[in-house]
């Protein structure tokens, strides 16, 4: 465990910034984002960006495949590159453990290099949770936002930060910069952890419990009348797959710029009605299914297929996102019988 | 360049030749740009084919494995990408990946047994491949009955072959039949569910499915009439893919995804599904 001064803070940024390439989540006009480190940019101290880290490993768009057709003849053009050792900085615990859902796709064989690559070259640094707010239910799937799932995990506390490694990544990357840094007992960082967890119980979704759902409920949930009513406003506009950290469904898309094919993907949503439709028909005819298919994924199929891991890690995104006010806590709620949680 | 190959990155294939079927299904025949087969597959398995620029979709290999020197797609024509195969040459270029899917458990499950394909239109696409390839290891299966059922004799996808090939061969029994009479034709006419259950077939088969929905719906109420269990009864699955590969999400049903997971499912299998298929 090492710490520094947080008024040292941006050399240690400039410091891993001079290394290799550094992303935080900074403050701009429209909530917080992930960007690349300069030197005098400040971390944000909002609880979440707007986008989770999902976007740097799984990116909205990018190109998968060129190529180059003539008369008869195609040309392809593998357009991959081994990308260099990054960092992102400031992930929220939830969100880093999002991560953890999304390896179980891409990393699952035929494995997706587009994702590995940066899984492979990405150093994940965790801030403990300090202000937890309102919309927060991760204890609901499990996590800890006081040791959070990572390659360093980071502590703020009595005008200190401190770095604690969690992986060979993660030592690395704290090892270079112990000319920053300097050694520390683990108490300081012990009682941020049980601060941290006193204000997570004391949180008004502290109850929550996912208990209900899981493998093998699909015929208790499947045909349950509640799907009507709560799909019953849902506008279908996809708000909360593009700002959710787990979901990973995807579209791939041909673009001829006249000069050749790019071949990209980009995100897709569950709750979009193109999302299923094929000439032979469509499974999911009404916004009540493709509503079901979204929660019943995260909830009781996901888990289902990887060992009981929800596909759903309570950042509470979707809760301040969807202009409807529905979300994945009242569907548990009102599924999973806590209305009183 | 990362060392693993990707499986979204596809290989060239070239279109040697192409077959018209029936007015709106061709068959197309595939080789690598050496004149080679692109991959082994197993019967039942599918492969993405595409043209840059107009998109890729997901078809089943209608050649059997047991063909050493090509692949062959039946495509009907029904979209985007499907307008552009039928609307091209031989000698195009295009490109293919895969195999994907489960396929049918063809020396397991099948091995011994008597056979019953039952399909319609376009659903004998998936099946010649199985078809094809038990006629190959005949010695492995025992009879085979062959139904298909189209709306008219000129929607019978393979005719010639099933004339020529299938239907002299000893040990299998084909039964065609088109949905309303037809100058010409002198087979059966009515709907294969209704003909599945004329044909009276004994209980101890391992019957194959596939075709439209309302076909797979009654025919399998004909069969479990019959007195079959679900647990001899298989069908192959269409959903929309992108991937292939059991991540873009949009073939989920359930815990599972049908390019990955199936195509092919016993029906006591997909009781256990929700039905959104």
């Amino acid at each position: 465990m090492r710490k520094l001064s947080l008024e040292r803070l941006d050399a240690l940024l400039s410091s891993i910034s001079e290394k290799m390439p550094l992303y935080l989540p900074v403050d701009t006009d429209g909530g917080a984002h992930f960007v690349r480190f300069q030197s005098g940019l400040k971390p944000s101290e909002k609880l979440l960006p707007s986008k989770s880290a999902k976007d740097i490993f799984f990116p909205q768009s990018e190109e998968l495949v060129n190529f180059k057709v003539d008369g008869k003849k195609i040309e392809i053009i593998d357009i991959r590159k081994e990308c260099e050792d990054f960092v992102v900085w400031g992930v929220t615990p939830c969100d880093a453990k999002a991560l953890r859902v999304l390896d179980n796709v891409f990393l699952a064989e035929p494995i997706d290099s587009f994702y590995k690559n940066r899984r492979d070259h990405g150093i994940i640094v965790s801030l403990a949770c300090a202000r937890p707010s309102e919309t927060c239910f991760c204890q609901t799937f499990g996590i800890d936002a006081a040791d959070p799932d990572c390659d360093v995990a980071i502590y703020k506390a009595d005008g200190y930060l401190y770095l604690s490694p969690k992986t060979d990544k993660g030592e690395k990357l704290v090892a270079s910069l112990a000319d920053l840094t300097e050694d520390t007992d683990e108490k300081p960082v012990e009682d941020a952890k049980n601060t941290i967890r006193e204000r997570l119980a004391k949180l008004p979704l502290a109850n929550l419990k996912a208990d209900a759902f899981g493998a093998g409920k699909t015929s208790k949930f499947f045909d349950a009348p509640e799907w009507s009513e709560l799909s019953e406003s849902c506008l279908g506009c996809g708000s909360c797959t593009f700002h959710c950290p787990t979901c990973q469904c995807y579209d791939i898309k041909d673009i001829d710029t006249g000069h050749g094919v790019i071949r990209q993907r980009c995100w897709d949503s569950c709750m979009y009605s193109e999302f299923t439709k094929m000439s032979a028909g469509q499974p999911r005819l009404t916004q009540k299914e493709r509503f079901r298919q979204r929660f019943m994924h995260k909830l009781v199929y996901y888990p289902e297929r990887y060992n009981g891991l929800y596909s759903c890690v309570g950042c509470g995104r979707c809760l301040r996102v969807c202009p409807i006010g529905m979300n994945i806590v009242k569907v548990m709620k009102k599924l999973g019988g806590n209305e009183n949680a | 360049m990362p060392e693993i190959k990707d499986p979204l990155i596809p290989a060239i294939g070239v279109v040697t030749d192409i077959r018209r079927d029936t007015p709106d299904v061709k068959t197309f025949r595939v080789v690598t740009p050496d004149g080679v087969k692109p991959f082994i597959h197993k019967p039942g398995q599918c492969a993405m084919l595409s043209i840059p620029g107009i998109g890729e979709a997901m078809f089943s290999i209608t050649s059997s494995p047991t063909n050493e020197d090509f692949m062959e797609f039946s495509i009907k024509k029904c979209g985007c990408v499907t307008d552009w195969l039928h609307s091209m040459e031989p000698g195009q270029q295009i490109t293919i990946r895969g195999p994907y899917g489960n396929g049918f458990p063809v020396d397991t499950e099948f091995a011994g047994k008597d056979m019953l394909f039952i399909a319609g239109g376009i659903g004998l696409a998936p099946l010649r491949s199985v078809i094809n390839y038990c006629r190959h290891y005949r010695d492995r299966y025992g009879k085979i009955d062959i139904v298909y059922g189209s709306r008219s004799k000129d929607d019978l996808v393979d005719y010639q072959e099933i004339i020529d090939e299938w239907a002299t061969d000893s040990g299998v029994d084909v039964h065609l039949t088109i949905d309303r009479e037809q100058e010409g034709w002198d087979g059966h006419v009515g709907f294969v569910p209704s003909y599945v259950k004329e044909l009276n077939f004994a209980t101890n088969k391992t019957a194959i499915l596939c075709g439209p929905p309302i076909m797979i719906k009654f025919t399998l109420a004909g069969l479990i009439e019959l007195g079959f269990s679900k647990e001899q009864i298989y069908t192959t699955l269409e959903m929309r893919m992108k991937c292939g590969v059991g991540k873009c999400g949009r073939c989920n049903v359930g815990s599972k995804y049908i390019c990955k997971d199936g195509p092919v499912f016993r029906f006591d299998q997909l009781d256990e599904l929700p039905d959104e298929y």
